[in-house]
């Protein structure tokens, strides 16, 4: 407001509420955001990026059909066709071969025929006979998130013996769509644990060592310049070989989610260490010091907080590093193993120039895995630009 | 480039600045940094350019040297003529393009600048010498041994010891004064015939700047250039200035000689500031100027300095930007009370 | 100055040394001697002014007050009261330092810095008041929103946020903070330097308010000569690391005892374009405290040095009661004091 700069004294004649009347017509609208705190702030800025709510809503789309991949695939993860091998897509019709529209979607069976020569395989849609789809069919039996039991899928066809491939089936006869969301659990649950515990490791690290200075902060500093001098692929090839055959797949799991969070703190721990060694001299948290706080209450209620947007950004911007990370390992058949699958598992299928030839729909896990990392790019450089501003 | 004009009467100015509007885009909107700017610098003087935070004094200077990024930055209106009196020509400035080779061959040449913090205004990647080489180079066509040549007279020039070895050293083993000097011998290398300096002594320590400014005093008596020098620092503006502008909120509200500011000034603005700094020797209760300077988005129409003016009254002071009056030879201000 | 009255802060032979670390191994390659030996006393009540060039270490010395940052010797003597023996700050073990902070505060230079743009002003000013666990709930509230008031904020600018705020503004939020354990000493270090030329005179005259108010006594370090003059009962004059001389203030500038201070004096910008100027230019720049000259470290700018100013350290002196120096000439060179500016607030 023009006048609520609240004076030393009362000195004028003109009282605060007079000048405010008498000022109306000549003030300009005031900023309705100023009352706001960091976070509405930090938000507001974040809405205006277009590309930034693009990648959000991406994830979020892809994280609620992880979610709930039991109920919007088809079929469950290891469901065969073995007469419908290496399937091309599916695809869903509104218009049927004569030309007639039906507010139903449908889907043509594919009949194949083999080449005797050449082994060449061969599909054609076999439009004698339409196999309308339906919604929230009932299918195969499974249990949400191993809890809860039903059996209802999102869609289906009430024919049994036809199956419905829109992504195409692989050597098994197991659908695509189906095997990519039980995939992208792992997939996109991996580099969430993976960074949530680089954060943990990366900020007491980064912290502590910025604040405390000394021999805490040159050992944390080499140990992680060691760390980070590491070759990382032989390393991973390395630790991945070393986890037991034996062990059952979740704990492999977990087992890689360590080892990849294990190396990758360094990086935050060095930008939570420069920052808080320019905040430790200077500022607010003198102030607190001043005013008899601890240095547990100057780490906790001061620094971590004021790091907290910063560490969000580098967490956003770590996740798509972890989820090729873990693709990588699997792609080359060190990371997660059967039955559990994850997209870098789906691409190990399709490791040949065959299947890009082909059968080239078994390569859509890589375009998922691209999707998922652009979106949180995209949302981390968002997110990245909403937060500078605001950090004084 | 306007070509070569009859010359004016008054041949000795040097930049002429008419009614200049640069508007920044910002995250609270549109805000008008310099709103109607006018005034005129001649041969061998120095016009003294006061005002606090958000005066739009810094972003004067920069557009006349046309260095303002274009987003966010947008010159809106108003003329800047230079007056090259080597061979007589009239150039607007603002007609030009930032990066023009005409535009290029007036920055470092004719007009120069010099900034607050030396320390961030050198390359830390180059030796002073290489940079005051640079300027040497680009305008005057000499070969790299006379430029070097060139830029240890300059040095010895701005009272820099041992200029043949200094001549070599990084920023970062120089002293806040030396580099402050060595900016300054960069910017004249090239004898340019405006200087803008923008706050040059703030960063340094009392003793530092006494020294700085009494170089800049002998160099304009031997240089002849004019010196635009913008500073929030009365005391500084006392000594150094010939003419005195006061900014607020992007105008000029009172605009006269050092003399007629400081003993006769007319401005509430003006009389405001001199009432609340602390003066060694007088230490009766200093009178703030209430209130704050508003908000980008919450600049007052009319007058930007009614909400915080002891004289304001509607009765007087209607909502419309106050006329500039003349109140004496060379004296001009933006006030409708400036006789109470 | 009531003679029977003892000081509130007695600082005797207060050193800071930083070492500096050269090497893979770390070693000590010397120190920067930011204070160097430095004695001085503040009475009850008063404004003492510190002020020195960039690297004097003033904000060093005050520091170090609040063992914000640790002396590397000297001692500190805190007069809790007139009639009780006074403690050594410096040998404080961590708890008694913690209720030792309530006695003293600080106010800082950068204002955008200084607030923790994260919390709202409510909760940047109670932080001293919830550490100590002093109030809490209502009451401290209520105590909070008179604390603002008596900066001349508004209750209604609690939950606001720093970033809302102008410098001046912050600033005042800093000084209710500081206030909000009741000390009776407060460092104030360069708190108007980052403001505004209008705006420093408003947080000035709070600072003068709030002294009267609550009888707080200041160590107001600054470099400005023009506001340590205004709000200074006595003047301290720092120089690498030394002290140089230590007066009463208009005694000061009437009658400098210190080359350096004359130099100070001559060097300040007056507002009056009237005034001769006839400045004494000092030649080179201010000594570098990590490697400083021999003998007195003011001697290669001095214009009155003799040999022994390079071979001899002049010692700290009472010259005039009062009145201190360290200079070997001290009352025997006729330095130049301050020239008056003639009237001209028209």
């Amino acid at each position: 407001m023009a006048s609520e700069a609240g004076l030393s004294a009362p000195d004028t004649k003109l009282s605060p509420d007079t000048v405010d009347q008498e000022l109306a017509p000549y003030a300009a609208s005031t900023a309705e955001w100023v009352g706001l705190s960091q976070g509405q702030l930090i938000w507001r800025r974040f809405r205006r990026s277009r590309m930034a709510l693009i990648g959000m809503v991406v994830l979020i789309i892809l994280y609620i059909g992880m979610l709930f991949c039991e109920f919007f695939s088809p079929y469950l993860l290891n469901t065969r066709f073995t007469d419908n091998i290496f399937e091309p897509p599916t695809l869903p019709r509104w218009v049927d071969a004569e030309g007639q529209f039906h507010l139903r979607p449908f889907i043509y069976k594919y009949d194949r025929k083999v080449n005797r020569e050449t082994l060449e395989m061969t599909y054609t849609a076999d439009t004698s006979k339409m196999y309308p789809i339906y919604f929230f069919v009932q299918g195969e039996p499974y249990k949400l998130w191993g809890i809860i039991a039903t059996n209802i899928h999102l869609y289906g066809i009430n024919d049994k013996k036809v199956p419905i491939f829109i992504w195409g089936s692989d050597r098994q006869g197991r659908d695509l769509f189906t095997r990519c969301l039980y995939g992208s659990r792992v997939s996109l649950t991996i580099g969430l644990v993976g960074v949530f515990l680089t954060i943990i490791f990366g900020t007491t690290l980064g912290v502590t060592s910025g604040y405390f200075g000394g021999r805490i902060d040159d050992f944390v500093q080499r140990f992680s310049e060691l760390l980070m001098s590491i070759p990382q692929i032989p390393l991973w090839m390395a630790l991945a070989a070393i986890v037991p055959v034996t062990w059952p797949p979740l704990r492999v799991y977990f087992g890689i989610t360590i080892i990849l969070s294990f190396l990758s703190w360094g990086g935050l721990a060095r930008q939570l260490r420069s920052k808080t060694l320019s905040l430790r001299e200077e500022g607010y948290t003198l102030a607190a010091k001043a005013g008899g706080g601890s240095d547990w209450w100057v780490i906790s209620r001061h620094l971590i907080p004021n790091n907290a947007s910063h560490i969000i950004v580098v967490a956003t911007l770590a996740v798509p590093s972890m989820i090729l990370a873990e693709t990588a390992l699997s792609f080359l058949g060190l990371g997660i193993r059967a039955p559990m699958t994850s997209w870098g598992v789906l691409l190990e299928e399709a490791q040949n120039v065959k299947t890009i030839v082909l059968n080239p729909w078994l390569l859509i896990p890589a375009f998922l895995v691209i999707l998922t990392v652009l979106g949180y790019n995209f949302l981390g450089d968002g997110l990245r630009d909403a937060v500078d501003p605001y950090t004084r | 480039m306007i070509p070569i004009q009859p010359v004016s009467q008054d041949d000795q100015m040097v930049i002429e600045v008419k009614d200049l509007a640069v508007h920044f885009a910002v995250f609270q909107g549109r805000v008008p940094a310099v709103n109607g700017v006018s005034f005129t610098i001649e041969r061998g003087k120095t016009l003294g350019v006061v005002g606090e935070s958000g005066c739009g004094k810094s972003v004067t200077g920069l557009s006349i040297m046309h260095l303002l990024p274009t987003p966010p930055a947008e010159l809106v209106g108003g003329e800047i003529i230079f007056h090259r009196l080597s061979t007589g020509e009239v150039i607007d400035i603002t007609k030009l393009s930032p990066q023009s080779a005409e535009m290029r061959s007036i920055r470092g040449n004719d007009i120069a600048m010099i900034f607050q913090e030396p320390m961030t205004s050198m390359t830390p990647a180059y030796t002073i010498g290489e940079q005051i080489m640079e300027a040497v180079i680009l305008h005057q066509k000499v070969n790299k041994r006379e430029a070097r040549q060139r830029a240890v007279e300059m040095l010895d020039r701005v009272g820099m010891p041992q200029p043949g070895r200094n001549v070599d050293s990084y920023p970062h083993q120089l002293s806040g004064g030396m580099l402050q000097r060595a900016m300054i011998a960069a910017a004249l290398s090239c004898q340019p015939s405006l200087l803008i300096a923008d706050e040059p002594t703030t960063a340094l320590d009392v003793t530092t700047a006494a020294q700085i400014l009494d170089l800049m005093g002998q160099l304009q008596d031997e240089m002849g250039m004019a010196i635009m020098h913008v500073s929030h620092n009365l005391g500084v503006v006392a000594e150094v200035a010939n003419e005195v502008a006061v900014m607020y909120l992007g105008r000029i509200v009172e605009r006269s000689s050092v003399d007629d500011l400081f003993y006769n000034p007319k401005h509430p603005y003006t009389r405001g500031l001199m009432h609340s700094i602390p003066q060694i020797g007088q230490r009766q209760r200093l009178e703030p100027i209430r209130g704050v300077v508003p908000e980008p988005d919450a600049i007052p129409k009319g007058c930007a300095f009614a909400p915080r003016c002891p004289l304001f009254s509607p009765a007087t002071c209607p909502p419309i930007v106050p006329p500039s009056v003349t109140v004496g030879p060379g004296h001009e201000v933006l006030c409708y009370r400036y006789d109470s | 100055m009531i003679d029977t009255l003892k000081p509130l802060l007695e600082v005797r032979n207060l050193k800071k040394h930083f070492p500096i670390r050269r090497g893979l191994l770390k070693r000590t390659a010397g120190y920067v001697r930011a204070v160097d030996d430095v004695s001085f006393f503040i009475m009850p009540g008063e404004t003492l002014g510190l002020v020195g060039e960039s690297g004097c270490g003033k904000t060093t010395a005050g520091r170090c007050l609040l063992r914000l940052i640790e002396p590397t010797a000297g001692e500190i003597l805190f007069g809790e009261s007139q009639d009780s023996r006074p403690i050594d700050v410096t040998k404080l073990d961590m708890a008694s330092l913690k209720s030792y902070r309530r006695n003293i505060q600080i106010i800082f230079q950068d204002p955008y810095s200084s607030l923790d743009p994260r919390m709202s002003v409510a909760d940047i000013v109670s932080e001293p008041l919830r550490i100590h666990k002093v109030a809490s709930g209502s009451e401290l509230e209520d105590r909070v929103a008179n604390l603002l008031k008596s900066v001349g904020l508004q209750a209604a600018h609690l939950r606001r946020y720093p970033h809302s705020f102008s410098g001046g503004q912050r600033q005042r939020i800093g000084i209710a903070r500081a206030l909000a354990l009741g000390p009776k000493m407060i460092v104030c270090d360069e708190p108007v330097s980052a403001l505004d030329v209008s705006v420093q005179a408003q947080v000035l005259n709070v600072l003068e308010d709030l002294q009267d108010q609550f009888g707080l006594t200041y160590l107001f370090i600054s470099h400005d000569l023009n506001v340590v003059d205004h709000i200074s009962d006595r003047v301290a004059v720092m120089y690498v690391g030394k002290m140089v001389e230590l007066a009463r203030t208009t005694e000061l500038f009437e009658h400098p005892l210190h080359p350096y201070t004359e130099a100070l004096i001559s060097a300040l910008p007056q507002p009056d374009p009237r005034k001769k100027r006839d400045r004494i230019l000092l030649t080179g720049d201010v000594a570098n405290p990590a490697d400083p000259p021999s003998g007195c470290y003011f001697h290669p700018r001095c214009r009155y040095a003799q040999d022994i100013c390079n071979t001899e350290a002049p010692s700290w002196r009472e010259i005039i009661p009062g009145h201190f120096a360290a200079c070997h000439f001290a009352g025997e060179i006729n330095l130049r004091p301050l020239s008056k500016p003639l009237i001209m607030k028209g």
